[in-house]
């Protein structure tokens, strides 16, 4: 699977590990709960480790972790939940964080330019034949009113 | 006024590209419907009963006569030959074809509109005092505070996906023209001890289902920290707003769920973390200011003698005087009201013709500025006293002279089930029967002030719930029922209307009227206004009569 990380399409090495499932190798992100329960173990897995964050889970709960993570994502239930903007936005303004956000889920190559914005910087569209659209999108617009994250 | 420079307008140029590229991929199958409704409600456009319609936003009302001769052009290019004023200060045209919007909106791009966040779930545009720069009672001039929002709001890439729509008001004179206690965020310019500009904030008011009044949350906001204090109670609201059911997710109701203690406690906190680095200048607050200079106004305007000749020797001159003018702060300037409700046409409809010579003669007579009230009316606010009666001649003449404002015929009214796939009953049609009725104007004027709204459904686009009168139309089996409420304001002493009794049918709301009508003229106290008789003695008086024979 690709995805666009910094403007750029590329391969997707992240595999998202559910609540329920084993550990496997490799570049992994797991639930914030997932998160919570098995810290001691994620710290010591060979790879990568990222969170995948939902709209409900507050960014404040993983600040002191942001360390220990390369990925975290930002899980759409929805095109219209905009919690996952403000994460975001909290993420990069608050926490400092400057690992790789990216958005997945059900959102839309339109929403990619604010995304980007708030400081999402790799986006896994919901079609992958969205890609060139999304990286397109990007670009929609070359100027800006608010001081945000970009 | 306000005038794009090359950002502003790349800005908006960028985003009719990028509606019309969503606009295509919606044709070509590429988006859904669920998928293009967000899309296309943020640059304004709906699927209505009958056809598209497409909602322009009037920045805090302001508009100018090229601009109003754009709006002429599209009526007739693309619509049937008219539009429609809102509540919003925004224009609205009902028969757009979805496949030409992008065209509409380029060519309003071209004359510096759009139609950007007019609708979806987001900050809305804003809304000020329609007498704004000109009033006799202000503090200081709101439209380079709402500029300044209007560019924040714009676009916004945190807050375009909140739990429900977003309206801010801003007013800035003793009297409150712009309902700002009725507005999620309502700012009042005030002015501290010291004589320096701040902001007083209020919070979660809002109509619709659920009508609350704003609550204070910042007593004095220091004009440099409007946009991170906005920007702190945003982020509140999109974080914690609800988003389980959409009749719950204003923020009004987040407010009444947390209570205000907590609620300002949390913005608070976040104001905090954010303020510092994020303050506007002086220099960016009067670069803006610059836009909204008064004009040259005539030293010598004060010296006419006409004015009061024609008063005396034209009654019908002298009626429209006394009641579609508002004082202006400079001597022999008054600001003219231009009244869409005449007795035969839709209330806030305008048709291609009487826009193009409203744009004439806002060059001739006021400075070719015309502001939209939240009342559905136009505004010409800088005219001389010397060229009133000659403005009026040719108003009159365009069926935009009828005196009526803030009388009983002055109605808000939603475009109801005529045209809104959203009503439950219809709105026009009852304005009109109302209007035929109340055709006596001295009984009309021996009514005095008062304001009846009229929507046609609970989400009271016509802001029923704050109407001295409220009309709101309802389902009841089928057929079109309207629940009347009594006592309700939205300027300073605001007020929720209380409910009369139960829903009356269609064919018995007018008749409901003029009985409330004449329990009033028959019961009032010397000169005591229908609000202050409705606060007085509550509506069971009226409900005595109006169901009297039920």
């Amino acid at each position: 699977m690709q995805i666009i990380k910094d403007k750029e399409i590329i391969n997707n090495s992240w595999s998202y590990i559910a609540d329920d499932d084993a550990l496997k190798t490799g570049d992994i992100s797991v639930s914030v709960s997932r998160w919570k329960k098995d810290k001691d173990i994620l710290i010591k897995h060979q790879g990568k480790i990222g969170i995948r964050l939902r709209p409900e889970d507050t960014t404040g709960d993983i600040a002191d972790d942001l360390g220990n993570l390369q990925l975290i994502e930002l899980d759409f239930p929805s095109l219209a939940d905009g919690r996952l903007f403000s994460h975001a936005w909290l993420l990069r303004g608050r926490y400092h964080y400057a690992g790789e956000i990216r958005a997945t889920g059900h959102y839309l190559p339109d929403q990619v330019f604010y995304l980007s914005r708030v400081g999402v910087n790799a986006f896994s569209p919901e079609k992958p034949e969205d890609l060139p659209v999304v990286l397109a999108s990007l670009n929609d617009f070359s100027v800006t009113y608010q001081c945000s994250i970009n | 006024m306000y005038q794009y420079n090359e950002y502003d307008q790349t800005l908006v140029d960028e985003r009719v590209a990028q509606f019309r590229r969503q606009t295509q991929r919606f044709l070509n199958g590429e988006l859904t419907a669920d998928q293009f409704r967000p899309l296309r409600l943020r640059n304004g456009l709906y699927i209505q009963t009958h056809a598209p319609m497409l909602r322009i936003a009037g920045p805090y009302g302001l508009l100018n006569s090229k601009q109003f001769r754009t709006l002429a052009h599209i009526a007739r290019k693309y619509d049937k030959n008219y539009c429609h004023f809102t509540t919003r200060q925004n224009i609205q045209f009902n028969w757009p074809k979805l496949e030409e919007v992008p065209d509409i909106l380029e060519e309003l791009a071209r004359v510096q509109m759009h139609a950007i966040q007019t609708s979806g779930n987001c900050m809305r545009n804003t809304s000020t005092d329609h007498l704004a720069g000109v009033c006799i009672d202000e503090i200081e001039d709101p439209r380079p505070y709402c500029e300044i929002i209007r560019q924040w709001t714009t676009l916004h890439p945190e807050f375009d996906y909140l739990p429900r729509k977003f309206k801010i008001a801003v007013s800035g004179s003793l009297r409150d023209r712009a309902a700002t206690q009725f507005h999620d965020i309502g700012v009042h310019i005030v002015k501290n001890d010291a004589g320096e500009t701040g902001f007083k904030i209020l919070v979660g008011g809002g109509l619709g289902r659920t009508p609350i009044i704003g609550q204070v949350i910042k007593p004095y906001l220091e004009r440099r920290h409007l946009l991170s204090y906005l920007e702190a109670i945003l982020r509140i609201y999109n974080l914690f707003g609800r988003r389980d059911n959409m009749y719950k997710a204003r923020i009004k109701i987040l407010l009444k769920e947390s209570g205000m203690e907590k609620f300002s406690a949390m913005v608070e906190k976040e104001w905090q973390l954010i303020r510092d680095g994020r303050e506007l200048s002086d220099d960016r607050i009067e670069a803006i200011k610059a836009y909204f200079n008064p004009p040259v106004y005539d030293p010598d305007a004060a010296q006419d003698q006409t004015f009061e000749h024609y008063q005396l020797t034209d009654k019908a001159f002298s009626a429209w005087v006394k009641h579609n003018l508002a004082n202006h702060k400079i001597p022999g300037y008054r600001a003219v009201f231009i009244s869409l409700k005449a007795p035969d046409t839709a209330p806030g409809d305008m048709t291609d013709t009487q826009l193009d010579a409203v744009a004439d003669l806002a060059d001739q007579y006021s400075y070719g500025e015309i502001r939209i009230t939240h009342r559905q009316n136009l505004v010409f606010a800088d005219v001389k006293e010397l060229d009133l009666y000659s403005l009026w001649q040719q108003l009159d003449v365009l069926k935009l002279a009828t005196p009526n404002i803030g009388t009983v015929t002055d109605m808000i009214c939603c475009p109801g089930l005529d045209f809104c796939s959203l009503a439950n009953a219809g709105s026009i049609g009852i304005s009109k029967e109302i209007h035929q009725v109340l055709d006596d104007m001295d009984y009309v004027y021996d009514i005095g002030e008062l304001k009846i709204n009229i929507s046609g459904c609970m989400n009271g686009c016509a802001h029923q719930s704050v109407g001295h009168i409220g009309i709101l139309g309802v389902d009841k089996n089928g057929s079109e029922w309207y629940q009347l409420t009594l006592g309700g304001s939205s300027e300073n002493e605001a007020a929720i209307g209380d409910r009369l009794g139960p829903a009356i049918a269609k064919d018995q709301v007018t008749k409901a009227i003029t009985t409330i009508l004449d329990v009033y003229v028959n019961q009032r106290q010397d000169d005591e206004s229908f609000l202050e008789m409705v606060k007085r003695v509550g509506v069971t008086p009226f409900k005595e009569q109006v169901y009297a024979n039920h």
